[in-house]
């Protein structure tokens, strides 16, 4: 539980409260961001600090599939989830032994395997259970946790208060949310029916990390001796991987949640060292140590036809009347909910104004551009080095994204291409990039993103300015404006004596470093006059030359 | 009533009814106390000028009275440290908040419409901090839902704008911008300050930025303009680059005529206020006075 709330607030922390050692220490153990980083290191000659996976490797191999049951946010969404339905429906018997999949869960491994091997990350980010975590809480949960916030906020204000303040939801485009929404809907549907089965069957780290689990040193197994058959620990196996026929658990699938043992009353399951426990009793042995996957999984599929009577109708489509609360209490609970309903309402219009999604600047008279200018790509995230490397290395957890303070990294749906779908991008129609920030570079937990200090990220160059004349609306219109120039960090973007008192903007790629408050501040519309074209790979850009002032200060009034 | 007769009365009470205007608009000519237009201080910290100078003005009372809500709008545009003069000195911006609350004044609100993300300008700046300090409820500008359409009958590009609602709710405006260059508007001091009370800049930029800066003041002018000239951005306006950028003027101007304040904050700059667009446009329009020799000026020194 406090992986999931610890690791989910980071995806939550739109007022950035933590600091970025939080987020580098909680995402140390996640399996595919560590592996990312650890060969990124080496192939980079970094020092190498990932060792997160190795230390879940080095669990699985002792005690089962930690990782799974405790340390994989997704993991535990998924028990929440379960548990949530499970009291819903009132289902105590909520599941029974199934047969492993085992055809289609090593398929998905190697053709995981085989997609990296062909350097495309697609497949392990759509796949990595950390990593759509991320994509649910980022993309997902994050809006509605900013419009609760808001809600509560305007609720404040308008009775004084301006403790909260309300934020400028992400401008995710929905097709950039359709991925991560299928998968969402594919997770919690097999978590509610299934348990842990995606965990045993899609997830490509339970299956590796299942391989290692099956010889671990300790295992869970049944003592036959102390068995009586009730079947509590077959109910019970979230993982579905108790085969009580039989007398076997299927190591390899099982989470290590222990919930068997504690739903068994006769000690008759047991977590225990692998090897110093020898199967006794008719109905087959323990799994064997060094057997074969597909050896196991006949073995199951025989054993697996009879299933125990495990429904009890009679509770189900059942209303049993709710708990009996006081009724004083619950008149205040009403009576205080009613107030807040009536604020909160009287606070929604304000809410959805300030979270309706962004218009498309109306048609206008004036400032009207006819160059149909376009960057020609866009830009990835500063520390990201280059397209390749990038692609190659970010798992499209979207960490960045939702600590982004300006908003500016957006998940992309194609404008990397289907290999790079979900990663990150640069989007300058909303925002640009803030000068002084770095925070992305210092929390990628893949190793897509290498650390920057303030200096290095400001002669990072993700993208070039290019300027429209044509699309000014100083040339277009005679009337001042230079939004471009004002908003430049680096006066890569200045003004020039043009006509009378009017000024035009000048550019200069040496100096520019591609942040997009140009692009962003650009005010004629349908087509900026200024863009900045994303770098397939990022340069330096040379520091701005400082000029010292010519005039001396005032001495006396001048009027 | 014979018509001459009526003539007369409605001619004296049309003069009586102007001169209580005038006095309830704090027209500084209808107070005895404060016989000046505006006030011109030099040579001091920013907060010990401001004291200086508002004294010499008639005291903070003369513009907030007890229980009343005050909106001070400092400029808190940019990412920026204090020492780059991006954004209003915080001390200054304290020093304004503290003296409408000891004038009386029930709330104080503060806020800016920030160009740079606004959490990182807000606190970089320091005036967040120092706002608070001093007793204001430091508010977001950047939410849409705290805006609300105004028309502007006497706007001639402008003719509606996304106002803050502060702007609206308060019965004080005290405008406290800094003086900077500003490579689109040439300079940027009390006027263009007010592009940080509407939502939609682009609009502007679009549509004659000159003469939408001009068309603002109409809507409503700030009761107190106070420029904060103490540490002047000389050029690479208005966000600056270094500290190449920033002379130290040690320089302050008070008035309530914004367009008055704007002609002596050029000069302070360095420009002719007639040479600057929305100068001369607000001056056109009557929004205030530009000509300085037809002012009567205190200029004291620190």
């Amino acid at each position: 539980m406090f992986v999931l709330v610890a690791v989910g607030f980071l995806f939550l922390d739109f007022r950035a409260t933590l600091p970025s050692e939080w987020f580098r220490g909680l995402t140390w153990l996640q399996f595919v961001p560590s592996l990312s980083h650890f060969f990124q290191a080496l192939k980079h000659g970094w020092v190498v600090t990932a060792y997160g996976f190795l230390v879940v490797l080095l669990l699985s191999l002792l005690f089962g599939r930690v990782y799974c049951s405790f340390l994989c946010p997704l993991g535990v969404l998924k028990d929440v989830l379960g548990w949530f339905s499970a009291k819903l429906r009132k289902k105590k018997r909520r599941f029974r032994f199934a047969p492993p999949k085992t055809w289609l869960r090593y398929s998905i491994l190697l053709a995981v395997g085989l997609s990296l091997l062909a350097n495309s990350f697609f497949l392990v980010s759509l796949l990595d259970p950390y990593s759509n975590f991320g994509r649910f809480l980022s993309g997902l949960f994050r809006p509605a946790y900013m419009l609760g916030n808001n809600l509560l906020a305007t609720t404040l204000e308008a009775l004084g208060s301006y403790a909260l303040f309300p934020s400028t939801l992400p401008h995710t485009p929905v097709l950039a949310l359709l991925l991560p929404g299928a998968m969402l809907l594919l997770v919690v549907w097999l978590a509610v029916k299934k348990g842990r089965l995606y965990c045993n069957t899609v997830c490509p780290v339970g299956a590796l990390l299942g391989l290692l689990a099956k010889r671990s040193l300790f295992q869970i197994r049944f003592h036959a001796a102390d068995c009586n058959r009730c079947g509590n620990c077959v109910f019970a196996c979230k993982a579905q991987c108790i085969d009580i026929r039989n007398h076997r658990v299927d190591f390899g699938r099982c989470v290590g949640c222990g919930n068997c043992i504690r739903a068994c009353s006769q000690n008759g399951i047991r977590y225990s060292l692998a090897f110093a426990y020898k199967p006794k009793g008719t109905a087959g042995g323990a799994l064997q140590g060094g057997q074969k996957g597909g050896g196991s999984s006949i073995c199951f599929q025989k054993a697996s036809t009879p299933p125990p009577p495990l429904d009890t109708p009679e509770q189900r489509g059942h209303n049993t009347p709710p708990p009996p609360l006081d009724t004083l209490k619950r008149r205040f609970i009403l009576g205080g909910t009613r107030l807040l309903a009536v604020v909160g309402g009287l606070s929604l219009k304000k809410v959805w104004a300030q979270n309706r999604p962004h218009k498309k600047d109306e048609t206008l008279p004036r400032g009207r551009s006819r160059v149909k200018l376009l960057p020609t790509h866009l830009p990835s995230p500063p520390g990201s080095l280059a397209r390749e490397h990038f692609a190659g290395a970010c798992t499209a957890c979207h960490l960045c994204v939702s600590a982004c303070p300006t908003g500016v990294l957006r998940p992309s749906f194609l404008e990397y291409g289907f290999s790079g779908m979900m990663q990150p991008f640069m989007d300058y129609s909303g925002n640009f990039c803030n000068y002084e920030c770095k925070r992305c570079t210092e929390i990628c937990p893949s190793g897509a993103l290498v650390p920057l200090s303030v200096e290095e990220k400001q002669t990072t160059q993700v993208g070039v300015v290019r300027f429209e004349r044509e699309n000014c609306v100083v040339v277009s219109e005679g009337t001042s404006c230079g939004a471009c120039s004002e908003h430049c960090p680096t006066k890569a973007v200045r003004m020039v004596a043009y006509r009378g008192e009017l000024t035009l903007p000048e550019t200069e790629p040496d100096i520019c470093i591609g942040c997009g408050a140009c692009e962003y501040a650009c005010p004629v519309t349908p087509y900026k006059a200024i863009v900045v074209d994303g770098l397939p790979r990022h340069q330096r850009a040379q520091k701005p030359e400082e000029e010292a002032l010519k005039e001396k200060p005032l001495e006396e009034f001048p009027f | 009533m014979k018509r001459r007769d009526f003539l007369k009365s409605m001619g004296a009470g049309l003069a009586i009814g102007a001169g209580f205007s005038l006095e309830a608009l704090g027209n500084p000519l209808a107070n005895p106390q404060a016989p000046f237009d505006l006030v011109a201080v030099m040579g001091g910290e920013p907060e010990v000028m401001f004291e200086k100078g508002i004294a010499a003005l008639g005291g903070m009372g003369r513009f907030v009275k007890a229980g009343q809500k005050v909106v001070v709008k400092p400029n808190i545009g940019w990412d920026k440290a204090p020492e780059l003069a991006a954004n209003t000195n915080p001390k200054l911006v304290g020093r304004v908040v503290r003296a409408c609350l000891e004038a009386g004044a029930k709330e104080v609100f503060v806020f800016d419409n920030t160009c740079d993300n606004w959490q990182k300008a807000y606190a970089t700046s320091g005036i967040e901090k120092a706002a608070k300090e001093a007793g204001a409820k430091v508010l977001t500008g950047n939410s849409e839902g705290n805006y609300k359409e105004v028309s502007l009958p006497k706007g001639k590009s402008l003719k509606t704008a996304k106002v803050h609602e502060k702007i609206m709710e308060c019965d004080v405006f005290v405008n406290v911008p800094i003086l900077k260059h500003h490579n689109g508007a040439q300079v940027t001091f009390a006027m263009k300050n007010l592009m940080g009370i509407v939502w939609d800049r682009r609009y502007w930029h679009r549509n004659d930025l000159q003469q939408c800066i001009a068309d603002m003041v109409s809507f409503r002018k700030p009761d107190l303009n106070i420029v904060d000239a103490y540490r002047v951005m000389k050029k690479n306006g208005p966000k600056g680059v270094s500290l190449a950028d920033v002379s130290l003027e040690k320089a302050q101007i008070l008035s309530a005529d914004i367009v008055a304040a704007d002609a002596a904050a050029a000069k302070i700059f360095g420009a002719e206020p007639q040479t600057i667009g929305h100068i001369k446009i607000a001056s056109e329009m009557g929004l205030g006075v530009m000509e300085l020799s037809k002012l009567n000026i205190h200029r004291m020194k620190v």
